[in-house]
């Protein structure tokens, strides 16, 4: 599993595509602390902008390498390995790659300029981001035999994530709004990897006053210790859960 | 002679479509099968399916007298050389060859196809800058590196140079009088003719005919493998 890891990095870290991704949030990162005297205000602009790209890459680079790999899984199934060994190793070696360019690109200057509990916040949950849509791209991939369906569905997931289901929650909020919801919402919250990210990095931001009386309910939910162990389960979750399905489909998959 | 590979009552079908219909067959050391039939006629499937990447909907396969149905380690055995070598972009070919070690945990035992195409020159190269004959050949000798007891080509020839397929053919045969098996699919006549002890033809997911080579030629009473095969498939009886 391992084995099949490392040579995957090793291959992946020589992308030119990874490069980009990198040098891409690091000009982010440095860009938003360079200009803004307000760390504070860089942390809550870095997390606007992470929240968006970040889920994006790491979807679709995952699944666009899945694919154009596929001969060469083909070729690992033939060897005297495991596919569970293979899949988990593919997923080890992808997501450490990706997860070393978000580490130089985000986490070295957010430690540099904005080393607090906001910034470890910010770091953890972008890493935490970053697997649970990887895990996502596994299981588009497996789940489909096709190349361009396979992105396109993994682009309907990070469309669906990070836009529709904010629409959809809007309109549960508008449509029930007679009735007391705070329950729901944190229910809700727990079923999008991406807002639960966004409520833990602003929530330690103390602009929670800004969000009216359901801020102050997330404040005292996501807030309190078991809150965020909450937050840190549900993402956890959100990273084994596709894998999981991913592995058992994979088991079954004629190449 | 022992029996190695046996195939009982395989089927298989993708989606509506039946690829394989109760295919059994055997398959003994020491000799090289030629699995020939037209496209779509699950040549490939059955090969697949021995190699543990196809999954059968119905029968099984034994290797060594087991069911090799969610094992991997009778792989250990097998060499197999695909249709199209298709390798990670930036990998270089030295790489390619460690991580096959690695995961085996063998060495490489042979060396010789490694050398014929003057490979080891080659492997600081980058697997994206190779043409498709010579990830062909990183095929090939890889499939023969760990000298493992089965070889499972599939169209080897196909992409390679004259001289590189003679050589791949010599090592064949060579290979062959060490008492293993070679299974072959491929299209090209000639060159069936040449290598093979056994034919065994597919045709729309069910077996043909599994003969040896001088007993389909004495049936037809032909000298060449393509005529012999044309006037036995022409046959009504068939």
């Amino acid at each position: 599993m391992l084995k099949i890891a490392k040579y995957i990095i090793l291959d992946i870290v020589r992308s030119k595509v990874l490069l980009a991704y990198t040098l891409l949030l690091l000009a982010i990162s440095l860009t938003i602390f360079l200009s803004d005297a307000d760390v504070t205000k860089g942390l809550v602009s870095i997390t606007t902008v992470i929240l968006i790209i970040v889920p994006l890459v790491s979807i679709v680079y995952a699944t666009t390498y899945y694919f154009n790999a596929a001969e060469f899984t083909e070729m690992l199934v033939s060897q005297p390995i495991s596919r569970r060994n293979i899949l988990l190793g593919k997923f080890i070696g992808i997501s450490s790659s990706i997860l070393l360019a978000f580490f130089i690109g985000v986490c070295i200057p957010v430690c540099l300029f904005a080393f607090s509990a906001t910034g470890i916040t910010l770091m953890i949950s972008g890493c935490l981001l970053t697997l649970s849509f990887i895990s996502l791209a596994f299981l588009t991939s497996t789940i489909t035999r096709d190349k361009a369906k396979g992105i396109g569905l993994a682009l309907m997931l990070w469309f669906y994530f990070s836009i529709i289901f904010d629409g959809l929650v809007l309109m549960f909020l508008t449509l029930f709004a007679d009735y007391p919801l705070e329950k729901a919402m944190i229910v809700l919250t727990a079923l999008n990897p991406i807002d639960l990210a966004r409520i833990l990095i602003l929530l330690q931001l103390d602009i929670s006053a800004l969000m009216g009386y359901t801020g102050a309910l997330y404040q005292e939910f996501f807030g309190s210790g078991i809150g965020i162990v909450f937050s840190l389960l549900m993402q956890m979750i959100w990273i084994i859960v596709p894998l999981f399905f991913a592995l058992k489909i994979f088991k079954k998959k004629d190449l | 002679m022992e029996k190695i590979i046996a195939v009982k009552g395989l089927k298989k079908s993708f989606g509506r479509l039946e690829v394989l219909k109760d295919v059994s067959c055997d398959f003994a050391s020491g000799g090289v099968v030629s699995i020939l039939g037209p496209n779509a006629s699950g040549k490939t499937t059955l090969i697949k399916s021995i190699l543990g990447m196809v999954i059968p909907d119905g029968g099984e396969i034994l290797f060594q007298g087991r069911s090799i149905l969610n094992t991997f380690d009778y792989k250990r055995n097998i060499g197999y050389m695909p249709q199209i070598g298709h390798y990670p972009d930036n990998m270089k070919i030295g790489q390619l060859f460690k991580m096959v070690m690695d995961i085996r945990q063998q060495d490489a035992v042979d060396k010789e196809l490694l050398k014929a195409y003057q490979l080891e020159s080659m492997y600081q190269k980058t697997m994206r800058t190779l043409s498709g004959g010579t990830l062909q050949k990183v095929s090939a000798a890889l499939a023969f590196m760990f000298n493992p007891d089965v070889l499972i080509l599939d169209e080897p020839s196909a992409g390679l140079d004259p001289l590189a397929a003679e050589a791949l053919k010599e090592k064949i045969l060579e290979e062959k009088s060490k008492g293993k098996l070679i299974l072959v699919t491929s299209h090209i006549l000639s060159e069936a003719d040449e290598i093979s002890d056994h034919i065994l033809y597919l045709f729309e997911g069910q077996i043909k005919f599994y003969k040896t080579l001088t007993d389909l030629k004495l049936e037809t009473g032909e000298q060449k493998l393509s005529k012999a095969l044309t006037q036995i498939l022409s046959s009504p009886s068939c």
